[in-house]
């Protein structure tokens, strides 16, 4: 259906404004740049992981105007986004803490390292702790079992850790959090 | 006539030659400090920023960094070695700044090394050797003239040279037997000399003692010809037991070469074998050399190498792809990730003399997500190459266009079935496809495709620089080679492991691996990830190799190795396998969606003490029908660690059907945790430690748990300082 629209809708330009605004610059030179590409609708997994780096997750409003931009149906949009555990579909905190439940992890007891996350944070795993700092998600596997049991916050990984080094390794992030805070404020006040 | 490839080559290689030359490395203290994404994990980023702020403060200008990639030796990062020409680098592990405070002060500064904090450093020597031989312990060189290493060793002592000056030490094969002729011989590294001999006698290791011991002379009469592939890896860590016992082919660079530095690469030989394949022009010598090699798939497969390529390139189709499997699924694997951030630019040699030699135009790298550096490196090798016309159009100068780019995965672990993947490449949900047709005949949009495994491009330059034939005799009659490991779980040395083809499990585990941590005893080893099946301890002594693995129940896969101890219960780790691939199903075919969920259901219940003996029938009919009836391998496969926990550990799951018991003590619906007055000194930390304050008692006075509120977290028992608590 939505493979026509640009031909069919008088309004498309305006439409196309629209959907324009909902995605970073980037993303959009990006979707530009592939239009004439020999299989461009092959780019669609590339460009979803753009715009989940850009704004943490996939929002409904992306996945429409990703759909329309790239011109590919909406369904199928949606259907990829869902398949891929990877994408998140709701908005998350800060740092995202990624638990490793992979074999290694687990023979080393990673069940501990996620029971006491759970309730140093308050939240369960798929949730986002109150102040929006931290979400607690679990991953198989993230290739650095030598160090077991490890788990990922945002780009960094940390292991071999014991359930007592969680609550030192999560105030160094909340302050680390703070820290920005001030920063921004204080970049605001300039 | 003109040789433009050779001309390109060799203006290439000149202009390296002349950068490195300039760089002076030779006549600098080098202090390596390895970068990949477990380095940095232990801290590897701080400690580099620490040295160069030492190094500034100095004002010395002979001292530099020198980034690696990783070595794997996980437990022990971050590593650093210190290389001082004409002396055996030092490598120091789990360096912190404070240590590199004192590395830089008593040991660069003061050459005086910080014993203490040496690599699996032995408290009973003091000083470092000067000198090291590395007798190579190979089957094919112990068919010569066994115990010469002894008998060196006697000699030596003869002498009165005293072991901590001359080192002695025992290595795996060298690589080199391969590609000697004639008599036999044993082939022995003498370092920091980096010189090869090859000995047959006694009166040679004579020869060998009074001129390059004695008089610090190379003997030339004994010098082999041939060059050890992994020289430079050996040259930098061979006096570490748990790297000298491994054979590295696919690993050679790991740990060695910057990489990012296309120049360094280059200075390793790196493209040589490209500028030959594209000097040749001759696609079947490169399939008839990956047949000779016995190279057989290193994703899991086995699939004989040579064989697909040959299958793709007699395509009536000429519009052709090639695909490097990054998606490393196996929970507990990480060789793939290693290679991809530590040797990138020899992956990407592997890509281009791939699609030279099945005719293809364009190939992607599939990697997963997250793998962030590993993506980030490639990319990098990527965009290099293709600023130096190693990429792209008439790459060489020899009128083959070829690109590269990357696709990434998005976490799912059934995208590393080869059309799953296909489809993830082309957008679309990853769901696999009934073969055939196989991806040799129909892949990506259609064309003939060839996918391999990240270590299955890693091994084709060397195949070709030191020929099929020598690589096939490094492995066994079915399989010629190396395969890379990943050693996790309860083991002592952590890390990446390669070893030739047919290496028993047991050197794998206890020799290069240490044995099993803390003291305990060997339960299983896991092979294959959520695909494979587990050895029990009494079958350590099989040699790794696709058949007899699969003999087992279990399957070589990837690379995964996971150790288990007697802690482990095998019931649970089966339920853990079945819970994965339930999850991870894609969901397109009965078999395999429902299969998993009824076998994980059962597990679950007899984990909880509420299993019945036809349990056990029950898992048995199930996991045949989803092994015989589902559409790809992930479903197929599933059951294997069911299946092969059973035949092995029948004992263990009775135990947990009718005795209500779990062995192990890890199930928790069968374990209790109690306090033992005796012991109990009442100091209260486990009552301040209990999540659900189920434990009572006066300060000083024997503490007691109610069993009915206790929900059986296991904090107590790891808090308690006076071993007063029980898991019954
Ligand atoms: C469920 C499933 C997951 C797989 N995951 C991987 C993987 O992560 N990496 C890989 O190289 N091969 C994986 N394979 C095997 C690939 O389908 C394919 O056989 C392999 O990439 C071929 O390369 P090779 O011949 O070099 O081994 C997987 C297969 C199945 C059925
Ligand atoms: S066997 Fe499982 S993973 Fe494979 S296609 Fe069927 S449902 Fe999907
Ligand atoms: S096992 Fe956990 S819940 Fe039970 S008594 Fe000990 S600390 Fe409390
Ligand atoms: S921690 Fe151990 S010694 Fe202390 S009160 Fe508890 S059981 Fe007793
Ligand atoms: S199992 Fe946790 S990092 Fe691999
Ligand atoms: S057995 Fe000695 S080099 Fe191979």
């Amino acid at each position: 259906m939505s493979d026509c629209r640009p031909c069919t809708t008088d309004n498309w330009p305006e439409l196309e404004r629209g959907y324009r605004a909902m995605l970073p610059e980037d993303v959009l030179a990006f979707i530009d740049a592939n239009r004439t590409r020999e299989h461009s609708e092959s780019m669609l997994i590339a460009t979803l992981h753009m715009v989940q780096g850009h704004y943490g997750h996939l929002g409904p409003g992306h996945l429409e105007a990703v759909a329309q931009l790239m011109q590919v149906p909406l369904a199928k949009v949606t259907g990829v986004a869902t398949f891929y555990h990877y994408f998140r579909l709701q908005p998350r905190g800060k740092y995202l803490i990624n638990v490793c439940l992979g074999t290694a992890c687990y023979v080393k007891g990673a069940e501990k390292i996620a029971r006491k996350l759970t309730d140093e944070l308050g939240i369960r795993f798929g949730e986002t702790s109150k102040d929006g700092i931290f979400s607690l998600e679990s991953t198989r596997c993230v290739g650095t079992c030598g160090l077991a049991p490890v788990v990922m916050i945002g780009d960094e990984v940390h292991g071999p850790l014991t359930p007592s080094q969680i609550p030192n390794l999560l105030e160094g992030y909340l302050a680390r959090a703070a820290e920005d805070l001030v920063g921004e404020s204080a970049a605001e006040d300039r | 006539m003109s040789f433009p490839v050779r001309d390109f080559y060799r203006s290439m290689a000149d202009r390296v030659g002349r950068t490195l030359a300039d760089r002076d490395l030779g006549n600098k203290i080098l202090i390596q400090v390895g970068s990949a994404t477990c380095e940095h994990a232990a801290g590897s980023q701080a400690v580099a920023e620490e040295f160069i702020r030492h190094i500034r403060a100095s004002g010395r200008k002979d001292i530099v960094i020198h980034r690696t990639g990783c070595t794997g030796r996980c437990s022990r990062e971050p590593i650093v070695g210190i290389q001082v020409s004409g002396q055996i680098p030092v490598k120091y592990e789990r360096v912190n700044r404070d240590l590199v405070h004192r590395i830089f002060t008593e040991h660069i500064q003061g050459s005086a090394p910080v014993m203490k904090h040496v690599l699996d450093h032995n408290p009973n020597t003091k000083v470092l050797p000067e000198r090291e031989f590395l007798f190579c312990e190979g089957s094919r060189c112990q068919r010569s003239e066994p115990n010469l290493r002894v008998r060196f060793m006697a000699m030596l002592e003869a002498r009165g040279i005293e072991p901590h000056r001359v080192n002695v030490a025992a290595a795996s094969c060298l690589g080199v037997c391969g590609l000697a002729d004639g008599t036999p011989a044993t082939f022995v590294l003498a370092r920091p000399e980096k010189v090869l001999y090859r000995i047959s006698s006694d009166e040679d290791l004579a020869a060998l003692l009074d001129g390059h011991v004695i008089k610090g002379q190379v003997v030339e009469r004994l010098k082999a010809q041939e060059e050890p592939i992994a020289l430079e890896f050996l040259e930098r860590y061979g006096d570490v037991a748990f790297f000298n016992r491994q054979s590295r082919i696919a690993l050679r660079n790991a740990g060695v070469v910057d990489p990012e530095s296309l120049d360094e690469f280059i200075g390793f030989d790196g493209f040589k074998a490209l500028a030959d394949v594209l000097t040749r022009r001759d696609p079947d010598w490169v399939i008839s050399e990956l047949t000779k090699a016995r190279l057989r798939g290193r994703g899991g497969g086995g699939f004989l190498t040579g064989t697909k390529w040959g299958l793709a390139r007699k395509q009536a189709d000429t519009d052709r792809f090639i695909i490097c499997n990054g998606d490393e699924g196996d929970p507990g694997a990480f060789m793939d990730r290693s290679m991809l951030e530590s040797d990138p630019f020899n992956i990407v040699e592997g890509m281009i003399i791939g699609g030279f030699s099945i005719g293809a135009q364009r190939g992607f790298f599939y990697i997963r997500a997250e793998y962030p550096l590993a993506i980030k490196r490639i990319q990098h090798a990527i965009d290099t190459c293709r600023a130096n016309g190693l990429l792209g159009q008439d790459i060489m100068g020899s009128g083959f266009d070829f690109d590269l780019e990357i696709r990434l995965g998005a976490g799912a672990f059934v995208c590393g079935e080869e059309t799953a993947l296909i489809r993830s490449i082309e957008g679309e949900r990853g769901q696999p496809k009934v073969r055939p047709p196989y991806p040799t005949d129909r892949g990506l949009w259609g064309h003939p495709t060839v996918i391999n495994n990240v270590e299955t491009f890693a091994n084709i330059s060397a195949i070709l620089r030191y020929s099929g034939d020598w690589y096939a005799r490094l492995g066994t009659e079915k399989s010629g080679g190396t395969k890379v490991f990943a050693l996790a779980g309860k083991v002592r040395h952590t890390g990446l492991v390669e070893v030739p083809m047919g290496t028993t499990l047991s050197r794998i585990v206890n020799d290069i691996g240490g044995g099993v941590s803390g003291g305990k005893q060997l339960k299983a080893i896991q092979t294959g990830g959520p695909a494979g099946g587990f050895i029990p301890a009494s079958m350590q002594g099989m040699e790794v190799d696709f058949e007899p693995l699969q003999k087992a129940g279990s399957i070589m896969g990837s690379g995964g190795m996971i150790v288990l101890s007697e802690d482990d219960c095998m019931v649970d780790i089966a339920k853990f396998y079945m819970a994965f691939s339930q999850e991870e199903s894609c969901g397109k075919c009965t078999p395999c969606r429902e299969g998993t969920t009824r076998i994980l259901e059962i597990l679950e219940r007899i984990t909880q003490g509420k299993g019945e003996l036809e349990d056990l029938d029950k898992l048995h009919r199930l996991s045949r029908l989803c092994q015989r009836t589902s559409l790809c391998g992930l479903g197929r496969a599933a059951p294997n660690p069911v299946l092969s926990s059973i035949k092995h550990f029948r004992e263990e799951f009775l135990a947990h059907i009718v005795d209500k018991h779990c062995p192990a003590k890890k199930c928790v619906a069968l374990i209790r945790y109690e306090i033992n007055a005796e012991k109990c000194v009442g100091c209260t930390i486990c009552a301040r430690n209990c999540p659900v304050e189920c434990i009572t008692g006066a300060r000083k006075e024997a503490h007691v748990i109610d069993q009915a509120a206790c929900i059986k977290c296991g904090n107590c028992f790891d808090v308690c300082k006076f071993a007063a608590i029980d898991r019954v």
